[in-house]
């Protein structure tokens, strides 16, 4: 019966006309499973037996990735219900927990960015250890780099935006130290050599704090800088480079191996 | 019968008492840098599984123990903390499994035997072995988060307010690292030139190391130097110090026991020796110079000799042969990073037996090192 069910919708029209393999039974359809389909296509038709060995890539660059993705689907239901403004941030956050049903949603997209934070250095630590950065995959480890700063960015920016105590003084311990960078903090080595006609060009009103929080202080210009870091460009970034890094795995021969 | 609960109970406080000694910054960074050595140079016995199962059993112990005091229930139960514990427990185990597997694997080139990841051309295809265990691994990771989220509530504290900070007001944990180098360095350094450092020197691992083997296949035996300076970094000066800002800095960033309560009276640390006056006052005998760059050359030659002497001298003795295989300008690349990144245990070390404030200390210009 279920059997019989199965073949009717497997022949019809319309599933014929958006998997256009047959039944992945034999090498040529699985084959095409995985290259008639845009998201499996990420993938090779075919891998080196020990490299998808758990004990080996410990699937921690695939555990990272799905929790990105936790947390687009969980973060853009969080824009739904949240305001990033200073009169209603915190009452937002709050009515999550108390209106929302099942409101497990800031639960999932927490815990699920400290895990992803987690899962990235663990995934960096295997691909140090099994040597996996060296030729031909070091511009691959580069990539990664620069993911693994901005996956902490994402999580520094998203910090704020509960506007609480924890938040607004953790972003205020952050965000002091861009006071001192030098040459560009109005507290930072050199900085005071910049001037002009004994005007200082870098103060405490153009450094690169106030770049930061759009002000002086965590007020209400930081919290919309950062919701706007942290729902819109950063995640664009972050998409575009996973994509070079994706494609980079393929192009550099798959998951490494013994030569 | 009495007295036998009260002998018990001294016991207990004093076996609590040493080893909230035990963690104090000192102590707890020389144990953390012998046990990480004592590892690396026994990985092969340690790796056993039965001895890593002893050892992991023991600290488990250790661990449920500790939870029967107050005072260090309070902070491992704290919302934002189980991460860490996570974190710990993950790290732990995912270090023995690269060891263990390299252990075997340098075993069995020692033999001539093929390694744990040979057969470069045995392929499997993709669908369905690939595709299956990743739905797997899908399916298991949701479940795990979602029973995370049921069982623990995400933290939310009273409405931001900037009139009343909190103390220790702590950054993310995953930037406590960089909280605990502002102990020691001034914030252009700890929170900026050190933390950039950290990237670059990430980015360039790959183009410095010049070693062809270890490529693709767990092995420690052949990248001796590669490994053990990764590891110093992302274990000792990282994983480690988060661990520490997290559980054993308090108020005013008083360093506390794990046992001890969080005292807000206890007031902060004072810094009060500064290397100009070791140099010019002690040493000489004489007052400081009036000039600040006066005041401050022997600072000054003392760092530039370190980073430009350090190379020089490591090129003539220990690294003869590794700056000979990687030539000039990576070599140099590898100095700087290194000699930064030993600047931290260095400053550590300078903090706990001189109480030393700065090396250079030009205020003048908020030049402080
Ligand atoms: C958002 C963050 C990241 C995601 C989602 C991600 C994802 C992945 C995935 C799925 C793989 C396939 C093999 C595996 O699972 O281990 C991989 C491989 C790789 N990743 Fe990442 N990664 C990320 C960050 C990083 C970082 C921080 C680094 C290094 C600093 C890095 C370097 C590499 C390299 C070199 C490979 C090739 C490894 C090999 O061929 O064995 N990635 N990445």
């Amino acid at each position: 019966m279920i059997n019989q069910f199965g073949n009717w919708i497997r022949e019809s029209q319309i599933w014929g006309s958006i998997f256009r393999h047959g039944v992945p039974r034999d090498r040529r359809t699985r084959a095409m499973a995985i290259l008639s389909n845009v998201f499996l296509h990420l993938h090779p038709v075919a891998v080196r037996k020990s490299g998808i060995r758990l004990s080996f890539t410990w699937c921690m660059g695939g555990i990272t990735f799905f929790l990105f993705l936790v947390e687009i689907v969980t973060g853009v239901l969080l824009m739904f219900y949240y305001r990033p403004t200073v009169e209603y941030a915190y009452f937002d956050i709050q009515g999550l927990r108390a209106h929302v049903t099942l409101g497990l949603l800031r639960e999932l997209h927490r815990w699920g960015a400290h895990a992803m934070v987690i899962a990235i250095w663990l995934h960096m630590l295997r691909v140090f250890l099994t040597g996996s950065y060296k030729p031909p995959r070091e511009f691959n480890w580069s990539v990664g780099v620069i993911l693994l700063v901005l996956t902490l960015l994402l999580s520094f920016t998203g910090y704020l935006l509960p506007w609480d105590q924890l938040a607004m003084w953790a972003i205020t311990v952050g965000s002091n130290m861009a006071r001192a960078t030098p040459g560009a903090g109005s507290e930072g080595p050199l900085s005071a050599f910049i001037q002009i006609g004994g005007v200082p060009l870098v103060h405490a009103g153009d450094d690169a704090r106030f770049g930061l929080l759009a002000g002086t202080f965590v007020g209400p210009n930081a919290l919309l800088r950062f919701y706007v870091l942290h729902c819109v460009f950063i995640p664009c970034v972050v998409t575009v480079l996973l994509a070079i890094h994706f494609w980079r795995i393929r192009k550099d021969g798959g998951i490494s191996g013994p030569l | 019968m009495d007295s036998i609960l009260a002998s018990s109970t001294s016991t207990l406080e004093s076996v609590k008492h040493f080893i909230n000694v035990a963690c104090e910054p000192h102590w707890f960074m020389i144990i953390s840098v012998a046990a990480f050595f004592i590892f690396l140079i026994g990985y092969r016995f340690w790796t056993k599984p039965a001895v890593a199962a002893t050892i992991a059993a023991l600290v488990t112990l250790f661990f449920l123990a500790s939870c029967l005091d107050d005072n260090f229930n309070k902070i491992v139960t704290k919302a934002d903390n189980v991460p860490i514990v996570i974190m710990m427990v993950s790290v732990a185990f995912l270090l023995w499994l690269a060891f263990r597997q390299a252990a075997i694997n340098d075993e069995r080139m020692e033999k001539g035997e093929p390694l744990l990841e040979a057969g470069a051309d045995d392929k499997v295809l993709v669908w369905p072995d690939l595709v299956y265990s990743e739905l797997i691994a899908l399916v298991l990771c949701t479940a795990l988060l979602i029973v995370w989220a049921i069982v623990l509530r995400a933290p939310l504290e009273q409405p931001a307010n900037p009139n009343v900070a909190p103390n220790p007001a702590k950054a993310p944990w995953y930037f406590l690292g960089l909280q605990e180098m502002l102990v020691y360095f001034d914030p252009w350094l700890a929170g900026v030139v050190l933390p950039g450092l950290i990237v670059v020197g990430l980015i360039a691992i790959p183009y410095m190391d010049k070693n062809p083997r270890g490529n693709g296949y767990y092995t420690f035996k052949e990248r001796k130097f590669a490994i053990t300076s990764f590891l110093f970094g992302f274990i000792i000066l990282w994983v480690v110090l988060i661990i520490f800002g997290t559980f054993l800095r308090g108020p005013n960033w008083n360093f506390f026991g794990p046992y001890e309560f969080w005292d807000h009276n206890r007031p902060a640390a004072l810094l009060n020796t500064e290397f100009h006056d070791l140099f010019w006052v002690n040493l000489l005998g004489r007052p400081l110079p009036g000039h600040y760059l006066m005041r401050e050359l022997p600072g000054i030659i003392l760092l530039g000799g370190y980073f430009l002497l350090g190379p020089l001298i490591m090129k003539a003795t220990v690294f003869r042969k590794l700056s000979r295989d990687i030539g000039f300008m990576r070599y140099s690349m590898l100095c700087v990073l290194m000699l930064f990144m030993l600047l931290m245990p260095i400053k550590m070390v300078l903090r706990w037996t001189l109480n030393l404030h700065y090396i250079v200390g030009i205020t003048e210009w908020f030049l402080n090192v």
